[in-house]
């Protein structure tokens, strides 16, 4: 018989928050993590704005030892750290120091790239024959599995400890991929999260795309707009989400803080083809992925109280509103409340996923529906598809009891979740 | 440079690798990097950079290889001082 997976810990490391309880703080009140960047302005990207964790060296110190930080660059990594460690010890679990490694707790932590600065350093090094000089961290930070393998060493994990990734889906796929090895019983515990590195290094490439939010550099918190009439392209976010996916069965003999379950998900692509390419997603393999999700998780349609979508603030928003009415048969006044946490983060890509799952858990664990900023101007294609009253503006005091999550990839690649609230 | 204030620099250079603190108290010349200080093995390559650095000397790959105990290194260091 299959294991039913719960959540029994949550981490973050998100531009308008550090730590769980700053972050639920600024969901609730529409903060915004999204700042002037004077490195953009610099290097005179047409985007100057980002969404960046503020991180002090004093919260480094506590996570990393003075060693550790010798030479240390890479944001990704630190970000991952601080939200992998926060969830696990917010799980109620232990960092022993034993012999031997935890056999039954593994992580599944995603990247896009790791250690991109520390990797810029070491070109410039390298260039000027200095290869010898490197120093001995260089792989370590710079591999993509950087940020599990920091992780596994410092937690002593014994079961699975990878990396995945897939773009602006790998933090929603990680927590797929821990669903599913509990889920199968080969592991009873799970680290799944993903990290983005920070820095016009790993942004320049979506600023030459001109994808990103140009006309805010002045006003950087009314910057990312989605679902907006006047979005115009997506703020470059960073930072971390963790959360610690376990088996109910263990959860219950710890006496764990269960937030949600998971009661399935789906992880798909379209292939780029049909309206897919490398850069837009097809239209059928999203709603495949959400319809696979339902399927998966054994529910209708109708059961989903809301929706947390990808919705980045680019063109491509009425699109994705266009595929969950079509997926979910609902539309108008029928359709789920739907929200987006980049509107307050920016797009955090390979983070994106886990930190607004971590968003979404909190949801449905303190009952509230986080309100959607900077789209009092809701775009039109969107209030002919939904009810405009389905876009909370503010937080709503409702008591959500599934929430149905959804993250979308370059390479059109596509992963949903369907999170409840846990009832024995 | 006397060989007691070159051990002495030497042991402010070791100090963030090792994870020893008592065997780091009572350093001699017959301390093993590895096996008394319990300094990760990849870490031996930073303390070659840092040695470079502090003295101002260049130490080769055959050289280094060698330079496992307080010992050794003494030795190599004074010899790299000297051709100067």
């Amino acid at each position: 018989m299959k294991k039913r997976v719960v959540i029994t810990g949550l981490g973050v490391a998100a531009p308008n928050g550090v730590g769980i309880p700053a972050f639920t703080k600024a969901l609730k009140n529409g903060e915004s993590g999204i700042r002037h960047d004077a490195q953009l302005e610099q290097l005179q990207f047409s985007c100057q704005i980002a969404g960046q964790p503020q991180i002090s060296d004093e919260l480094k110190s506590q996570y990393f030892t003075e060693l550790e930080l010798r030479g240390f660059n890479s944001t990704g990594i630190l970000y991952g750290v601080i939200a992998g460690i926060e969830a696990w010890k917010d799980a109620g679990l232990t960092i022993e120091n034993n012999e031997n490694p935890d056999w039954d707790s593994g992580t599944i932590f995603g990247s896009g790239t790791s250690g991109i600065d520390k990797f810029r350093e070491s070109i410039y090094k390298i260039d000027e024959l200095q290869v010898r000089r490197l120093g001995s961290t260089v792989v370590a930070q710079t591999m993509n599995s950087g940020v599990s393998a920091y992780l596994g060493g410092k937690l002593g994990l014994g079961n699975q400890v990878s990396t995945n990734s897939s773009a602006c889906a790998t933090g929603t796929e990680a927590i797929m991929m821990a669903f599913d090895r509990i889920q199968s019983g080969q592991a009873k515990r799970i680290l799944a999260g993903s990290t983005g590195d920070s820095g016009p290094y790993i942004w320049a490439g979506f600023d030459a795309l001109r994808v990103c939010s140009s006309k805010y550099n002045d006003n950087p918190e009314l910057g990312s707009r989605p679902m907006s009439g006047s979005a115009a392209g997506f703020v470059p976010g960073s930072g971390a989400g963790a959360l610690v996916i376990e088996e109910l069965e263990t959860a219950l003999e710890r006496g764990a803080t269960i937030y949600a379950e998971i009661l399935g998900g789906n992880v798909n692509s379209g292939g780029q083809r049909g309206n897919g390419s490398m850069t837009a997603p097809n239209s059928t393999a999203v709603q495949r992925c959400i319809t696979g999700a339902l399927n998966n998780a054994g529910i209708a349609a109708t059961q989903i109280d809301a929706i947390n979508g990808h919705l980045t603030a680019t063109t491509k928003d009425s699109l994705e509103i266009e595929n969950w009415t079509k997926a979910l048969g609902l539309s108008g006044a029928d359709f789920p409340h739907i929200n987006s946490l980049k509107s307050m983060t920016g797009h955090c890509l390979s983070a994106a996923g886990s930190i607004e799952s971590v968003a979404t858990v909190l949801q449905l664990h303190e009952g509230f529906i986080f309100g959607n900023t900077n789209c009092e101007d809701l775009h039109p294609e969107i209030t002919a598809l939904i009810d405009p009253l389905k876009v909370p503006l503010k937080t709503i005091n409702s008591n959500p009891d599934i929430i149905a999550k959804a993250s979308f990839g370059f390479g059109d690649v596509n992963a949903s979740i369907i999170f409840k609230k846990f009832q024995k | 440079m006397n060989k007691e204030e070159l051990i002495a620099q030497l042991k402010v250079i070791i100090k963030p690798y090792t994870t020893n603190t008592e065997a780091y108290d009572n350093l001699t010349e017959e301390t093993d990097f590895i096996n008394d200080l319990n300094i990760n093995s990849a870490n031996l390559v930073d303390i070659i950079l840092d040695i470079e650095e502090a003295f101002d000397v260049v130490i080769d790959n055959t050289d280094m290889e060698r330079m496992l105990d307080v010992k050794t290194s003494v030795e190599i260091i004074e010899t790299k001082l000297a051709a100067k």
